[in-house]
């Protein structure tokens, strides 16, 4: 059980990602939240201004530190995009069912991002490679809107060098100095070395980008099953008591934000919803 | 005696009123119930049983809401008013902590000095509670405020024999008897029956007990055993009532029927009447939803996160980066419908509608949640307005 009251966590690292995308390091200064599974999250806080629900996308056990990576859109992730080493946010969670990573022993492993859809995956990037002798071949799908909005630029190309991961980056724009491949990133899928009836497919960005995602995936024969996604809905609480985050049954603070594609196809496809 | 007497039902006059009010006073609680204020019936904190509204009635329909005089003494002869017990145990504003300069979060104590004895909680509301102990109480991180709140509450029910023209508790299975989650029924007799002392329109009061909390007040209340008629008598005249419900909500296929209708022009023609101001949400007994807010003072060395109620109505309710998800009124007013009658099976357990009718006297243009569905089951809109025009039939 989690409470209602943010803990504090001193910000320990501000890495700029990109011009509007920072990655925060938190450390706790008076105890820490219960350990976090990959793909769930926590309700952040930028004291006086308001609180916003940020995936975790890395853990430093055992000082209790997190790293959360945000863009800065609204008053409140403006507020914690600014935020520097020192300062201190609040923190509550860890909320919502994270990435069964467990599916994909023994199989092939896709992992799509667009845009800052990067941050939550990346745990399951993290845990794929610590124990990469279990799954078959890994491959990692980038879209961006721009070179500029390219998250986690230093850490993929570390990735490229590895020969037993397959990386590939798309871009919407290109800009005068990007030699790389153009396109929405669903294109990336045509080369993608997988195997569709062994591929367990884990996929985050803009909900369009998802559910197009999602259909090329089930066209090349993997699985609706197989095919894991994170949603991203209003969250005032995070655990299941405000109401704002329903789409049809579910709760996603509750029943997500990490879904499969067979419980949601159907619903991601109402307009409004 | 030589009447034989119904085992666990009591009689009482209606002067006995007052003394369960000064013995749940003297027990420490607060008593909430229901008096006369601002051309409705409203629920307060009553200090005696004479704030009780004595011989008020309100008439009741879409978008109606009056008080009346009736020609009887009854204390308990209303149907439900605009706030229900909701506004108790989860209030509308609530401070949730604060936090000074560098300083650490203070939880805020919002904790009522006295618990609280609801005395007048109709079988529907009753049956909200419940809905709202699922919901708040019994989740994965339940809401310590409520359980502070919630917890030994006392809940003196009062079962229903004269419905108002907008319930339909009858259809959903949550009333007009009581038959849990109280530790006081009552049964309000207004036609001498009981004759203890009254005489028509003199109110004599069933009381039965259903918690050893209950029969401990009991036990100091001016009641005597009733007689097996009596009892039988009060119970035809529940049964009855639930047999002369203003409208109804037939309960059979209603989850996938609003499913299925998930892309039905008929939320147009909803949209076109809804003014998406939230009051059927505000009223409901079982809308839980709620927003929070973080100020400051001027320095902004005082944080401070307060939550409120919050309406699904509300264009910000499904704000995210980029835009609401639910921009238009039809997306909205599915959203509640959907919610109250399908989706909260698939999220708590049971309906979240429990009959009171509230949603529909208290809409500003008379939008009916009975009449919605049953426009829904009948098909198209169109259908129904201009039936034999040459209207499409059932999507």
């Amino acid at each position: 059980m989690t409470t209602a009251l943010p803990l504090l966590y001193r910000v320990h690292g501000r890495e700029v990602e990109t011009y509007d995308t920072v990655t925060l390091t938190l450390e706790p200064m008076d105890g820490s939240l219960p350990a976090s599974a990959p793909g769930q999250f926590t309700m952040l806080t930028a004291f006086g201004i308001g609180e916003v629900p940020i995936s975790i996308s890395g853990t430093a056990a055992p000082d209790g530190r997190l790293a959360q990576t945000l863009r800065a859109v609204g008053a409140v992730t403006r507020a914690l995009y600014h935020a520097t080493p020192g300062s201190v946010v609040g923190l509550r969670g860890p909320y919502g069912v994270g990435w069964d990573l467990s599916a994909a022993r023994g199989r092939d492993v896709v992992i799509v991002a667009g845009g800052i859809g990067i941050a939550p995956v990346w745990p399951v990037l993290q845990a794929v490679l610590a124990h990469r002798r279990v799954h078959r071949r890994v491959t990692v799908l980038i879209g961006a809107r721009t070179p500029r909005d390219i998250v986690f630029g230093a850490e993929i190309a570390e990735l490229r060098e590895r020969s037993d991961v397959h990386v590939d980056i798309t871009v919407d724009q290109a800009s005068n100095e990007w030699l790389g491949r153009t396109g929405v990133v669903t294109t990336l899928l045509a080369d993608a070395p997988i195997d569709p009836e062994l591929t367990d497919a884990y996929v985050c960005g803009p909900e369009v980008m998802m559910r197009f995602t999602a259909d090329a995936l089930l066209r090349l024969g993997v699985p609706a099953g197989r095919i894991q996604l994170t949603l991203e809905r209003n969250m005032r609480c995070g655990g299941g008591l405000c109401g704002h985050c329903q789409l049809g049954p579910y709760l996603i603070c509750r029943d997500g934000p990490v879904v499969t594609y067979d419980r949601t196809a159907d619903l991601l496809t109402v307009r409004e919803l | 005696m030589s009447t034989p007497t119904a085992a666990g039902v009591s009689v009482m006059d209606v002067s006995a009123l007052c003394v369960l009010v000064d013995v749940l006073r003297d027990r420490g609680y607060a008593v909430i119930g229901p008096t006369v204020r601002d051309g409705a019936i409203v629920l307060d904190e009553l200090d005696s049983a004479e704030r009780l509204p004595f011989g008020w009635g309100v008439t009741l329909d879409a978008g109606t809401y009056r008080l009346r005089r009736r020609d009887d003494g009854a204390a308990f002869g209303h149907a439900a008013g605009p706030q229900s017990w909701k506004s108790y145990v989860h209030p509308a504003r609530e401070r949730l902590w604060s936090r000074d300069g560098d300083g650490p979060v203070v939880a805020a104590d919002e904790t009522p000095r006295r618990p609280y004895a609801f005395l007048g909680v109709r079988p529907c509301d009753l049956r909200a509670l419940g809905i709202l102990d699922r919901v708040l109480g019994q989740g994965r991180h339940p809401d310590q405020g409520y359980a502070r709140r919630r917890d030994g509450v006392f809940i003196v029910a009062v079962e229903c024999i004269e419905p108002g023209r907008t319930c339909f508790c009858g259809s959903m299975g949550s009333g007009p008897a009581a038959e849990e989650g109280y530790d006081l029924a009552l049964t309000e007799l207004l036609d001498g029956s009981g004759s203890v002392s009254s005489s028509p329109g003199t109110p004599t009061y069933l009381i039965r007990s259903g918690s050893p909390a209950g029969t401990d007040v009991l036990a100091e209340l001016p009641a005597t055993p009733a007689d097996a008629e009596l009892v039988a008598h009060a119970r035809d005249a529940v049964d009855a009532a639930a047999e002369r419900m203003g409208r109804s909500l037939p309960a059979d296929g209603l989850r996938e029927l609003m499913v299925e209708n998930r892309e039905s022009p008929h939320w147009d023609d909803v949209a076109a009447r809804c003014v998406t101001c939230g009051n059927c949400t505000m009223v409901c007994p079982t809308c839980f939803c709620t927003t929070t807010e973080d100020v400051t003072d001027l320095t902004g060395e005082h944080a401070e996160r307060w939550r409120r109620w919050d309406s699904c109505f509300d264009l910000d309710f499904s704000y995210i980066h980029g835009g609401s998800v639910r921009m238009s009124g039809a997306s909205r007013y599915r959203q509640w419908i959907t919610h109250k009658l399908s989706t909260w099976h698939d999220q708590f357990g049971s309906t979240g509608c429990v009959g009171c009718g509230r949603c529909i006297a208290w809409c500003p243009v008379g939008i009916d949640i009975t009449e919605e569905v049953a426009m829904l089951r009948a098909g198209s809109p169109d259908e129904r307005t201009t039936a034999g025009d040459g209207a499409e039939g059932p999507r």
